[in-house]
């Protein structure tokens, strides 16, 4: 069987002789392997842009009708990364950040101030229908189905903007509605489904073309936590028996726990931490819970010495230790005093991403207050 | 080729299932459209009892209510309520990235909807247009003759194709003001006036008429209602139909400029 050359493909030539030896013709067979080859190449990707900076009052707004003052946002700070294919990533970052703003540069919505990006090969902001054709984009807070028509015609007009073979269609479209278990609201116009309803025929609209790279922005805004659930057990699923690449934003920690094995943390246009959801603690978090549970009757007031106190519930206080320090800590507690129980552990995930966010946060503040400042300067 | 024109035919489909969605509204409106009627003939009628003689710049009191009839007919297929609008409100609030992300050209697809929604507005005006032409039967002169009825239906279209591109481009200014309410208002006061929507061009002294003739508005009204009416001489007839289809290409060729300049625009600003 020919293999057909793809561009995830590389060739090997094999070159040798028949068997019996004596055919002095050379048999060349060409075989193609499979290339682990990256879905997202970013390389140095800028993106800034002018909002207009209106001083406060009635005078400053006739001001900006003839004279408009503008302050520059970087909102990607030239930044690097490397998805490969049937990867699951999460953009973590607060408000802000530049998470929305990078999934629209790869999805072609907006172009670039600087640097590069490849999405499949394709450079998104280019625009070619083959790229168009490969990819989707789904964004929490915007609707692309029609508002006023059941779900189903909008999917038809996906089957035919999308050129997708009438048998493909109807096969790809009966999964995800079973999938997603919205088979019986297909006919109901979109304006009278609930949000979560609405969601996931948003995936099923963005799914019917078995796109290879799904962008997702905050799919789960504004849902209960029982259609939250259901959204991301569907995209576990579909991401693992499909293979796709996925990036996805997301405020919900459980969302980003549940599905995705690959964290970029994003801050003030910059990537601060790519790796694993737990090594965010290794990297980031100073220090560890201690707890102990006091024998004694009384309780040591000297607690301070040893660490912060966070809590004290008679006869347990848990302590926030350095952690370089906490093998020197425990032993000297358990030498001045009688422990019944002792436990340490990371501080919760949340926390350390709450406490890296505020920092992030204050600092971004700080430059535009900065800049804010130098414009009135000026 | 096969499978862009089924593309069409399903954008067409679910834009007339759309329209029929609010078909309650949709049915009056469309009637409300033809009360003015009424006030125009009896304006007309009035205008003519107190002229001097009994022409106005060659008009009749009878040829300027087939005259008026006839503009509406005309607008019926050149006017496109909402498309400006609407295009700036897609705009302004984000929901032209849809056309930035999936394989879909813009233009085409407003021009597919817009047919949609001209097709259900034919099919129930397609009664009370009827009837009024019929009970106005009078106001009418002879029918002109195949050669003028197959360019007054031509002008017709061509008045569609025109009205179509010429707003779409003053949509699509909305990629660089947002807001466009005030251009369109501009716009369609000079519409009414310059389009022979509120009289006949022919009223206008010069060195007006000359102006106005210069522009293309006069083929979303007047042109067809002077080709039915033989106010175009034969021999100009085809000449002028070849001026209004070069107005067509050019507001085709400014309508994808400025789509694809808004484009580019978008996507720098910040989407």
């Amino acid at each position: 069987m020919v293999q057909v050359p793809t561009r995830s493909c590389y060739p090997i030539t094999l070159l040798g002789r028949s068997l019996d030896g004596a055919a002095p013709e050379v048999c060349r067979t060409t075989l193609y392997f499979p290339l682990i080859m990256n879905a997202i190449e970013i390389r140095g990707l800028e993106k800034s842009y002018r909002v207009y900076q209106k001083q406060e009052g009635l005078l400053a707004s006739l001001t900006g009708l003839f004279q408009r003052e503008y302050r520059d946002v970087n909102a990607v700070k030239g930044i690097d990364l490397d998805v490969q294919k049937g990867e699951f990533v999460a953009f973590l970052g607060p408000n802000g950040a530049g998470k929305t703003t990078t999934l629209k540069l790869l999805s072609g919505v907006i172009s670039p101030s600087g640097g590069r990006a490849t999405v499949l090969g394709h450079v998104p902001w280019e625009r070619e229908n083959s790229y168009r054709r490969k990819f989707a984009l789904v964004m929490g807070q915007k609707n692309q189905l029609w508002w006023d028509l059941p779900a189903q015609e909008s999917f038809k007009l996906h089957q035919q903007i999308y050129r997708i073979d009438s048998q493909k269609f109807n096969n790809t479209r009966d999964e995800l509605v079973d999938l997603l278990d919205v088979r019986n609201l297909l006919g109901q116009p979109v304006r009278e489904l609930s949000l979560g309803e609405r969601m996931k025929m948003e995936l099923t609209a963005a799914l019917l073309h078995s796109p290879e790279v799904l962008f997702l922005d905050e799919p789960t805004i504004g849902l209960d936590v029982i259609a939250q659930h259901n959204i991301q057990k569907f995209l576990k699923h579909y991401q693992q028996v499909r293979g796709i690449t996925i990036l996805l934003t997301s405020h919900y920690m459980k969302d980003i726990a549940a599905l995705c094995k690959r964290v970029v943390m994003i801050a003030d246009g910059e990537i601060m931490y790519d790796g694993s959801l737990e090594g965010i603690i290794d990297q980031f978090s100073g220090h560890k819970v201690l707890t102990l549970q006091f024998a004694e009757e009384r309780m040591p007031s000297d607690l301070s010495h040893y660490g912060e106190v966070l809590e004290i519930v008679e006869p347990k206080a848990k302590l926030r230790v350095e952690r370089g320090e906490i093998a020197g800590v425990l032993s000297s507690v358990l030498a001045s005093h009688s422990v019944a129980d002792v436990s340490v552990e990371d501080p919760p995930l949340e926390d350390v991403i709450a406490d890296l966010f505020k920092q992030s946060t204050n600092k971004q503040a700080e430059t535009k207050a900065a800049a804010a400042q130098a414009t009135i300067g000026k | 080729m096969v499978a862009r024109v089924q593309t069409w035919w399903t954008i067409l489909k679910i834009c007339l299932e759309e329209r029929l969605v609010y078909r309650g509204d949709f049915a009056l409106g469309t009637l409300m459209r033809f009360l003015p009627i009424v006030t125009q003939i009896f304006l007309w009628t009035a205008v003519f009892a107190s002229a001097a003689g009994n022409t106005i710049e060659g008009y009749t009191s009878e040829t300027i209510i087939a005259y008026y009839l006839l503009t509406m007919l005309g607008r019926a297929f050149s006017s496109m309520p909402g498309l400006a609008s609407g295009i700036a409100k897609q705009v302004r609030e984000g929901e032209i990235k849809k056309f930035l992300i999936q394989p879909i050209d813009l233009l085409g697809y407003l021009l597919l909807a817009r047919i949609a929604h001209k097709l259900v507005y034919y099919t129930v005006a397609a009664g009370p247009f009827a009837l009024v032409f019929y009970l106005c039967g009078d106001y009418f002169p002879p029918f002109p003759g195949m050669q003028v009825f197959t360019a007054f239906i031509i002008s017709l279209l061509l008045g569609f194709a025109l009205g179509f591109f010429l707003e779409a481009s003053m949509g699509l200014v909305a990629f660089w003001f947002l807001e466009v309410t005030s251009l369109l208002f501009v716009y369609m006061l000079f519409n009414f006036f310059c389009s022979g929507h509120m009289f006949p061009l022919d009223f206008l002294p010069e060195p007006y008429f000359t102006l106005v003739n210069f522009l293309p508005l006069k083929y979303l009204a007047y042109y067809p209602a002077a080709i039915y009416l033989g106010k175009v001489p034969p021999e100009e007839l085809w000449q002028g139909l070849l001026i209004e289809t070069g107005w067509v290409v050019f507001f085709i060729i400014l309508s994808r400029y400025l789509m694809n300049a808004g484009y580019n625009r978008y996507s720098g600003f910040g989407g």
